[in-house]
Parts: structure tokens; C-alpha cells; sequence
């Protein structure tokens, strides 16, 4: 079992809400994926209007909303998102994402050290999406962050681990758990982070933006359930040199 | 790129004539060169803007549509404008609210104001467009100034489609709650330029070409940049637009870009296009912005038809305005034959909301926080 600031979660495969066709297709990909922590922007949320017919099924399906200040370009503006998020959702879990650069999305670092610092002080559970800078990480982790989500690839790019080694450095330093957010393209991604020892990953474009997302969002579970019981498993040694099962030397452990 | 104070300097170095020769020599080599790496390369978008790319645009299209979910989700956010005034200082003979043609003018008060909004909230819109024709005095930064706070309060996110303001201008009304400039330069060619603008401070081509620098500085979150396709060559007024782009998201990165492509379309007493794009030609260049620029927002209008409209949704398209009037108080008091031109997709916003769900998307009317 997965436990975030003392919440306990069976399924290490989070979600998200967005760029589905429509709310069925969401609904049936987010249950078909097995998830229990499903993130939604903020920014997207009128209550005053029609966006209420999101919530009911949410709820309906048991997962856990995690609010995100999706949108905000500054530190200002997150805490903002979190509170309203707080009043929306009576819930005081936030994934805090501050990206003023709308081009390739890049969260700043700078802003969300002391978003996350300032959010921990509210009373807030925070789980920073951040670049895979390991240093970052662990400052946020002495702030008080409940998790760390370094980025795989840029957010919705869908081109996989490419910051591999320097997450495996937060994997192996991190005291708090490694959600590994964003760019996660296809289920053998999922399955390499969690392999590394990912605490979690999130992934919401791949299953969004397949054609069949209901089967990918299978496909994702499944891929996350077999990375995580293989890296419980341990792995054999690598070697660059071929080893053979039956040596020719045995022969010598029976001589004296 | 070396450094430059604006686009006015990138745009002194361009040979437009060299850059035109170089299109219309494109090859199939050149598109098929340009399809590997199109991403915020204008090499590529100019293969891809040519006349050679046009066997390539079903091509074009497929990966268009898969960029375009990737990034935006099968989602179209829809807006509405609301017409603030049609009065204008500005003689351009391809629009309807021009300085000499003797229609009624109507500036809105707050009163007035208040209408629209009280409809447009009804209908569902979070999103708005303020439009006005250009007239300095009447309706200037002032004006704009007063307005835009009371609109704000109803309206998560909006926009101005004015006069090209001045920097300090742009930067208060920032602080007013203004999210988003639409500034259409119409087209890159001067000579054309000044045929068409024959009065009013309109007529300032490198004024207008430094607006979107100016909205930088001042810290806006979205500009837009369109061309009126049809008077010029719409090829080469595109190409240069994604120079413009260019230009712009490398040196205000924190601002969000759109583009319109606003076809030249009959209004009162207006004229035809010299360079008609076809509906092939609006594909194309929707397509090769696409894969120019993931991240680039593009509206479409209701000036085009709604079939069309339809068929355009996954291409590319990411917002969309619906059951617009273009005329000040048009939706209290509708027929009122103030238009700035003729709308062709005339449809209800349900209806709208009905044919983008028909198409597998979903309508999306809040995508920011007011106080942000």
C-alpha cells in the first residue's frame, strides 16, 4: 500500500480529468484504470454553471479529487487556485503546478519552493509537480511536502522517461513519495518508472488521447501493477558479459 | 537571433519578394523535408504553406488532428464577443464600420453594457471578446478603462479586439482584468497595406506591426495575431504571421499566442478579395500553424459557414465563438443593421454546443479564474 500524508492508496496508477471526448468516456477510462486519485484543474471548475455534472460521478466512482492550480503562472496565483480548491472540494490536497511559460509548460522552480512552502503553512497537502531536479525535491521535502512529482517529459508530450537518470536519483533520495508526473507516454513507460522504484505515477494525456482510451487505461493498470511487483521482486544482476546458466567450471567446485 | 527592440527591425531584414520566390520554388522534396520537423520552424512552414504541400494535406491534417488532442484534449473552448461601439476614425475599404459609410453609430453605456452581459451569462459564456471599431477619443484606453472592470466581474477571461493601445495603456488595463489581445495586423505587405487604409491613425503600419511587443511588456497573458486572408497573397501574409509568432514567443515567453484567420468576407459597400483562399487553402494553413506551433491557440469564427465550421473542428481548431452578433447592443436589440460584416454560422450556442459534441468534443466555457 501506497500512504500520502496518512491517506492509503491500493492502486499506484493516478489520473486525471481532462481531454477526454466526453464524460462517459472519462468516467468508464478512470474506472477501467483502477485508480483511486484522480486530478482536475481548477481553473476548469464552474461551480455557477454546468460543471457541477463532473462532480456527482466523481464522487460516485471513489476516488479521491486532487485539485491542481493547473493555469497558474505564479506563486500568487497557486495559492489562490489552492484555496478555492479548498472551498470547491472540501479538501485541502493540492497538486501544485506553476507554469509561467505556456509554451512547453515548464513548472518554476523558484515560485513553487515558495508556493509549497507558504501552501504547507495553510494547512495544505502538497504534492509539487516539478522538474526531475533533485536538489528541488529535496527542498521541498524539508518545506513539508507529502510527495515529490518530478516530470518524466514535458506535460502531455507523451514522449516518455527522458529524464530517467536524474529521477532516479529523487527515487533514491526522496524520504516522501516519487509520483512520477507528465510525459508518461505509453505502458511500458509506466512500468520503467515504476520498476526504478516510483512510488506512483500520474498519467492522464496517454489514456485521453489514445482512440481507444478505456483499453489504454487497462492497459496502464496493468502496466503499473507488473512494474511495481517486478521491482518488489528485485532484478537479476546486469552484466555486459554473457553468463552461463550451466558454467563449464562447475566441475572445479567439486575438486580440492 | 540577434537582439532587436521589435518586430519592426526582424521585419526591416525580411526580403518579402525573396521570401514569396522562395515559397512558390517549394518542391514535394521541400514538404516532404518539412513534414520530418515542422515544429517552430519557419523553413518547414513556408514548404508548408506553398502550393507544393497541397498533395500532402490529408497528411497534413491526420497529424494536425493528433498534435491538436495531444495537447488541448478533444476539448473546443467557446467564447462570445460583444461589440462595444462601432464608431471609427479609420477609413479601410474591406470593413463595414468604416469612417465614410453613413451607418448609425452606437457607443454602449453601462446600462447598455449590463443587456448584453445579462444575455450572454444565460447563454452559458465565460469568455469574452471586446470589439469596437478604432476611435481614439470616443472610444480609447478611457473608455476601455471604465468598461472593462464591470465586464470583468462576469467573465472569467477577456479580450480586446481594439485600436492598438500604447504600453502604459495596455499595462493598466492589465491590471483591470484584461487577459488577452486580439491584434490583426491584416496584411504584412505595406504597399497593400496603404491601398486598403486610406484614413486615420490605421494607416501607421509599423505602429501597428509593434503592438504585439508593446502587449508583451505590458505583461498580457494572450495576444493574437490574424491576417485578413484574401488581401494579399494569403500565402505569404501567412508566412509572415508565423514569423511574427516567431518572433514574439521567444522574446515574451510568458504570454500565450492565438491566431484568427478571418476571411475577406462582403460587408456594406465593401469590396472583393484580390486573393480569394478557398476553403482548401483555410485547411492548409490551419494544418501547417498546427504543426508549426503545438501550443498555438486557433479560433474560428462564425464568418464561416457551419458545416464548414464543423468539419474544421478536430483539424486544428481550438476556440470557437458561437451565436455572436457584430453589432453594439446585437443581442438586446438585434436587427439592428449596425453589423461589422455578415455572420454565416448563425446557430444557437446549444446548437453549437450539440455539433462540437457531435463530433466527438466537448465544449469547454471556463478555462481560467477571474481573479488570476
Amino acid at each position: 500500500m501506497l500512504t500520502i500524508a496518512n491517506h492509503q492508496f491500493s492502486s499506484r496508477l493516478f489520473s486525471g480529468t481532462g481531454k477526454f471526448s466526453n464524460s462517459d468516456t472519462m468516467l468508464d477510462a478512470l474506472r477501467a484504470s483502477g485508480t483511486e486519485l484522480v486530478t482536475l484543474a481548477v481553473k476548469r471548475v464552474d461551480l455557477k454553471l454546468r460543471t457541477d455534472n463532473l462532480m456527482k460521478p466523481l464522487s460516485d466512482l471513489g476516488v479521491k479529487l486532487l485539485p491542481n492550480t493547473s493555469g497558474a503562472r505564479n506563486g500568487k496565483e497557486a495559492i489562490f487556485a489552492a484555496q478555492l480548491a479548498q472551498e470547491m472540494f472540501a479538501t485541502n490536497w493540492v497538486k501544485l503546478e506553476i507554469h509561467p511559460d505556456p509554451k512547453y509548460l515548464m513548472p518554476d522552480p523558484i515560485e513553487t519552493l515558495i508556493a509549497a512552502e507558504a501552501l504547507v503553512k495553510l494547512g495544505f497537502v502538497v504534492l509539487p509537480y516539478v522538474h526531475a531536479d533533485p536538489v528541488l525535491c529535496h527542498r521541498l521535502e524539508e518545506v513539508g511536502c507529502a510527495a515529490v512529482m518530478p516530470l518524466a517529459s514535458p506535460i502531455g508530450s507523451n514522449q516518455g522517461l527522458l529524464t530517467k537518470e536524474f529521477l532516479r536519483i529523487i527515487i533514491e533520495q526522496a524520504r516522501v513519495p516519487v509520483v512520477i508526473d507528465a510525459g508518461i507516454g505509453c505502458p511500458s513507460d509506466a512500468s520503467a518508472a515504476m520498476e526504478m522504484g516510483a512510488d506512483a505515477v500520474l498519467v492522464n494525456t496517454a489514456i485521453a488521447s489514445s482512440p481507444q482510451p478505456v483499453a489504454m487505461a487497462k492497459c496502464f493498470q496493468q502496466a503499473v501493477i507488473t512494474g511495481r511487483a517486478a521491482y518488489q521482486a528485485g532484478f537479476g544482476q546486469v552484466s555486459c558479459q554473457a553468463n552461463h546458466t550451466s558454467p563449464l567450471t562447475g566441475f572445479l567446485n567439486g575438486l580440492s | 537571433m540577434a537582439l532587436v527592440n521589435n518586430f519592426s527591425e526582424v521585419f526591416a531584414a525580411i526580403d518579402r519578394e525573396h521570401l514569396r520566390l522562395s515559397m512558390y520554388s517549394c518542391t514535394a522534396a521541400d514538404v516532404e523535408r518539412a513534414l520530418l520537423h515542422p515544429t517552430a520552424n519557419v523553413e518547414a512552414l513556408m514548404a508548408l504553406l506553398s502550393p507544393a504541400a497541397e498533395p500532402y494535406l490529408e497528411q497534413m491534417a491526420q497529424r494536425s488532428m493528433q498534435i491538436t488532442q495531444k495537447r488541448f484534449g478533444h476539448n473546443i473552448s467557446l467564447f462570445v464577443p460583444m461589440y462595444l461601439s462601432n464608431l471609427c476614425a479609420n477609413e479601410c475599404d474591406y470593413c463595414g464600420f468604416t469612417m465614410s459609410n453613413k451607418i448609425k453609430r452606437k457607443i454602449l453605456n453601462s446600462q447598455e453594457i449590463g443587456n448584453e452581459i445579462a444575455i450572454l451569462k444565460y447563454r452559458g459564456f465565460d469568455s469574452i471578446l471586446l470589439v469596437s471599431g478604432e476611435h481614439e477619443t470616443k472610444v480609447g484606453a478611457d473608455y476601455f478603462a471604465k468598461v472593462v472592470p464591470q465586464i470583468k466581474q462576469q467573465f472569467s477571461y477577456l479580450a480586446l479586439e481594439v485600436q492598438p493601445l500604447a504600453t502604459d495603456e495596455y499595462t493598466k488595463l492589465v491590471g483591470l482584468g484584461l487577459d488577452a489581445v486580439m491584434l490583426y495586423q491584416e496584411t504584412y505587405a505595406p504597399v497593400t497595406y496603404a491601398k486598403h487604409h486610406t484614413r486615420g491613425k490605421k494607416q501607421d503600419f509599423q505602429y501597428r506591426l509593434n503592438s504585439p511587443d508593446r502587449l508583451g511588456q505590458a505583461g498580457i497573458d494572450k495576444t493574437g495575431l490574424g491576417v485578413l486572408l484574401g488581401l494579399d497573397d494569403w500565402r505569404l501574409d501567412a508566412l509572415l504571421m508565423g514569423y511574427h509568432l516567431s518572433y514574439l514567443e521567444n522574446r515574451y515567453w510568458r504570454s500565450k499566442y492565438s491566431i484568427s484567420l478571418p476571411r475577406l468576407r462582403p460587408c456594406t459597400g465593401g469590396i472583393e478579395p484580390n486573393s480569394p483562399i478557398s476553403d482548401k487553402g483555410l485547411v492548409q494553413v490551419i494544418c501547417a500553424f498546427r504543426l508549426f506551433s503545438e501550443q498555438l491557440e486557433i479560433s474560428l469564427s462564425t464568418r464561416e459557414r457551419s458545416e464548414f465550421r464543423d468539419n474544421l473542428m478536430p483539424l486544428g481548431i481550438t476556440h470557437m465563438s458561437a451565436s455572436s452578433s457584430t453589432q453594439p447592443g446585437g443581442y438586446a436589440n438585434p436587427d439592428t443593421q449596425l453589423d461589422q460584416f455578415e455572420i454565416s454560422d448563425e446557430r444557437s450556442v446549444l446548437q453549437v454546443v450539440a455539433a462540437i459534441e457531435n463530433s466527438g468534443y466537448t465544449s469547454v466555457f471556463k478555462d481560467w479564474e477571474a481573479n488570476w
